[in-house]
């Protein structure tokens, strides 16, 4: 019972951790048609930027409020990955709409740009982010333990969902963004800036990667390959989902997340890896189109 | 279209004049006048690198102090410098291109096994010399490779009979998945049963795995008293994160690594390490007079936060040891050297003791170290072999080896 509680959550986490790493992509990728293949290094960015906040942190403030730095690293990620994916959607993806093949090849450009420059800047050797003492160790009741770095992290997911839920669906610029995304001209000839609203869906993308980078600093080493350990069962999420539903990532991160787990308890990690894609491989061949699909008028779906 | 042509024969006077360049300074021969050409081969970008600069820095110091101190056989060392990139297939490239263009003496370099496999035969055709700083996992000797890290039997095989007279009875065995922890593993296999410890698990972890819940479940469920570890790279900052979010420590689950030095011992953390087991044949710590000159002048020349490790002070070593064969070969030439090395005489008043080539096998005889990780951060030793062990990569002298008929894995 105690191993099977504990894989369940084992499961929830690791669904959980893939899912916030897949939620920026479910934008780009899911609402946007870009194939951003340096989504992981925007996650990359966001782990380095709480490792930067931390020791700016140790230098300023005293040790006893030290555990503050986690929250205002969280912040501080989103924006600067916000910024960042503002800045690259209109020097190069706007560039390339339409032409996906094209910004998928600029983007793993960008993805290996990015990679170097966390080389040179933060040397090769990985650093350590200390968790704030409250996310240290772990809560145990009867025989199992769950670890407060992954509960927080359960706690951050439904967060930054509700959030995503919120500006998607229940706000006037969700509103707009969807309506350019289902229908570009027929927004355009609305009045809608698409335009503006392009470069603030990819912005906000790629924020939430760097609040994805801010959790996974907390669970192991930050080097400059941090995000393509990632990215691969992000982009399986989003595409099991079905492009372009929240719902839809976060039953495929489900899915892989508790496949994965479950097969490695019974396997070994490089098996587990095979059976999920397999999984995948053999569900997309049955459905393309993935677990839910938007219906469209549009005479191009 | 004028312009064009007169483009074009710029070109071909620009090429020829390289083409000439290259003729005149290529074929220099690697001592001539008063220098001697060596090599250094190592990763200085892609995930490898963050190993290899620290063994590179070793090499460049002994080079440095050689130079002060008189250089070899009255030259001064000058070194090229190659980045292999992380890549094996660029390790072989760059091999090639120090031996046949730069003509040096003999390369210091490679890490992994994978690089140091792909540069072998280029080693072995242009019959030049490669110096391997780095314990691995054995099953090779090689007449142009002299290996200053250690053999299996001088890093894993006293760690695992160090087990046993301990206590220890039940052994899970964790590694990354490639060739290093597999033959470890095997060979761990193998004395275990000769020992009569009982191997309740082994697991393999992917090289960029970041989640090590399903391991560790799989762990409580095994309940061994040790877990020989294996792993490389970030898997153990990972692996060690997560268990001390389980609130483990090394009383819960002690373990015995391979592959922590001093270096990983810092991004891990201490904290979270402190108490572990690891074995090598040197520790920052390690009290010998040579040591202390060492440590001070490998921080002086880096800083005072750069930290001294096994492969560091192997790397270190090579660097004396070449020069002291090539001392008593009294030529700088290859088929001199090796016959040097060959009689089984060089030696090397290292930081972890005397080291000493062994003339079969081209490994260095060493003193193997347990230590723990305290918290400072550094490497206290526990125990401590008497004297240097004997290089033995195939590990023929030892009966439950020969018995297991082990076979290197490729």
């Amino acid at each position: 019972m105690v191993q099977f509680i504990n894989t369940l959550f084992n499961g929830l986490s690791l669904s959980s951790i893939i899912l916030l790493t897949s939620l920026g992509l479910a934008i780009t990728f899911g609402l946007m048609r870009v194939i951003n293949m340096a989504h992981g290094e925007f996650v990359m960015i966001g782990a380095y930027t709480t490792y930067v906040v931390q020791n700016l942190f140790a230098g300023i403030f005293p040790s006893n409020v030290q555990w503050l730095f986690y929250f205002i690293a969280l912040p501080v990620s989103f924006l600067i990955t916000f910024l960042l994916g503002s800045v690259l959607e209109k020097l190069v993806i706007s560039r390339l709409y339409g032409r996906e093949i094209d910004s998928l090849l600029a983007t793993w450009g960008i993805s290996l740009i990015l990679q170097q420059a966390a080389r040179s800047i933060f040397g090769t050797q990985g650093v350590n982010v200390t968790a704030p003492f409250f996310l240290r160790g772990g809560l145990t009741i009867g025989g199992c333990t769950f670890s407060y770095n992954r509960i927080f992290i359960l706690l951050l997911v439904a967060l930054c969902i509700l959030g995503v839920y919120m500006v998607m669906y229940r706000s006037g610029f969700g509103k707009k963004m969807r309506a350019v995304m289902q229908n570009r001209p027929m927004a355009q000839c609305m009045g809608i800036n698409s335009r503006k609203v392009d470069n603030i869906t990819f912005a906000i993308g790629s924020g939430l990667a760097g609040i994805a980078g801010c959790s996974v600093a907390l669970l192991g080493s930050i080097d400059s390959t941090i995000g393509q350990s990632y990215i691969v069962n992000s982009f399986m999420a989003v595409v099991l989902g079905g492009v372009g539903k929240l719902v839809g990532t976060v039953l495929g991160s489900g899915i892989i997340g508790f496949s994965s787990i479950f097969t490695e308890n019974y396997t070994s990690s490089t098996i587990a890896k095979a059976v999920v894609l397999l999984i995948v491989i053999v569900f997309l061949q049955k459905r393309p189109q993935g677990l839910f699909v938007i219906k469209s008028r549009s005479l191009d779906e | 279209m004028r312009n064009m042509k007169f483009k074009k024969v710029i070109t071909l006077a620009m090429a020829a004049i390289l083409a000439l360049g290259s003729t005149a300074c290529g074929n220099k021969g690697a001592s001539d006048g008063d220098t001697v050409k060596v090599g250094l081969l190592h990763s200085l970008t892609g995930s490898m690198a963050i190993s290899e600069e620290a063994v590179r820095d070793a090499e460049v110091l002994a080079i440095e102090e050689i130079n002060e101190s008189g250089g070899v056989l009255g030259k001064q060392i000058e070194y090229v410098e190659e980045d292999g990139a992380s890549e094996p297939s660029t390790f072989a490239t760059k091999a090639e291109k120090l031996i046949d263009s730069e003509g040096v003496a003999t390369v210091f370099g490679c890490w992994t096994s994978s690089s140091r496999k792909a540069v072998k035969s280029i080693f072995e055709d242009y019959n030049n010399l490669l110096w391997y700083p780095v314990q691995y996992e054995g099953m090779e000797s090689s007449e142009n490779i002299v290996y200053t890290g250690a053999a299996p039997n001088q890093q894993i095989v006293p760690a695992v009979e160090y087990l046993k007279d301990q206590g220890y009875k039940k052994v899970f065995l964790l590694g990354s998945d490639y060739v290093f922890p597999r033959t470890a593993n095997m060979i761990i296999e193998a004395q275990a049963k000769e020992l009569g410890l009982e191997i309740v698990g082994e697991e393999y972890a992917d090289m960029d795995q970041t989640d090590f819940a399903a391991i560790i479940a799989k762990i409580e469920k095994a309940d061994p008293d040790i877990i020989v570890n294996t792993l490389n790279g970030t898997g153990n900052v990972s692996f060690f994160k997560q268990m001390s979010e389980k609130n483990y420590t090394s009383e819960d689950y002690m373990t015995m690594s391979f592959s922590i030095a001093e270096e990983e011992v810092k991004t891990i953390g201490s904290d979270i390490l402190k108490g572990h087991m690891v074995s090598w044949n040197y520790y920052q710590t390690t009290d010998t007079k040579v040591n202390e000159k060492f440590v001070k002048a490998y921080k002086e020349k880096y800083g005072e936060d750069r930290v001294t490790s096994d492969p560091v002070e192997a790397a270190y070593d090579a660097v004396y040891l070449w020069k002291a064969a090539v001392e008593k070969a009294g030529s700088f030439e290859v088929d001199d050297v090796k016959e040097a090395i060959k009689s089984g005489e060089i030696s090397f008043e290292a930081p972890e003791g005397t080291v000493t080539i062994n003339g079969d096998n081209q490994h260095v005889s060493k003193t193997v170290r347990i230590g723990v990780v305290k918290e400072d951060g550094l490497i206290y030793e526990t125990y401590s072999t008497e004297k240097p062990v004997d290089p033995d990569p195939y590990l023929k002298t030892y009966d439950w080896a020969v018995k297991a008929n082990l076979q290197p894995i490729e």
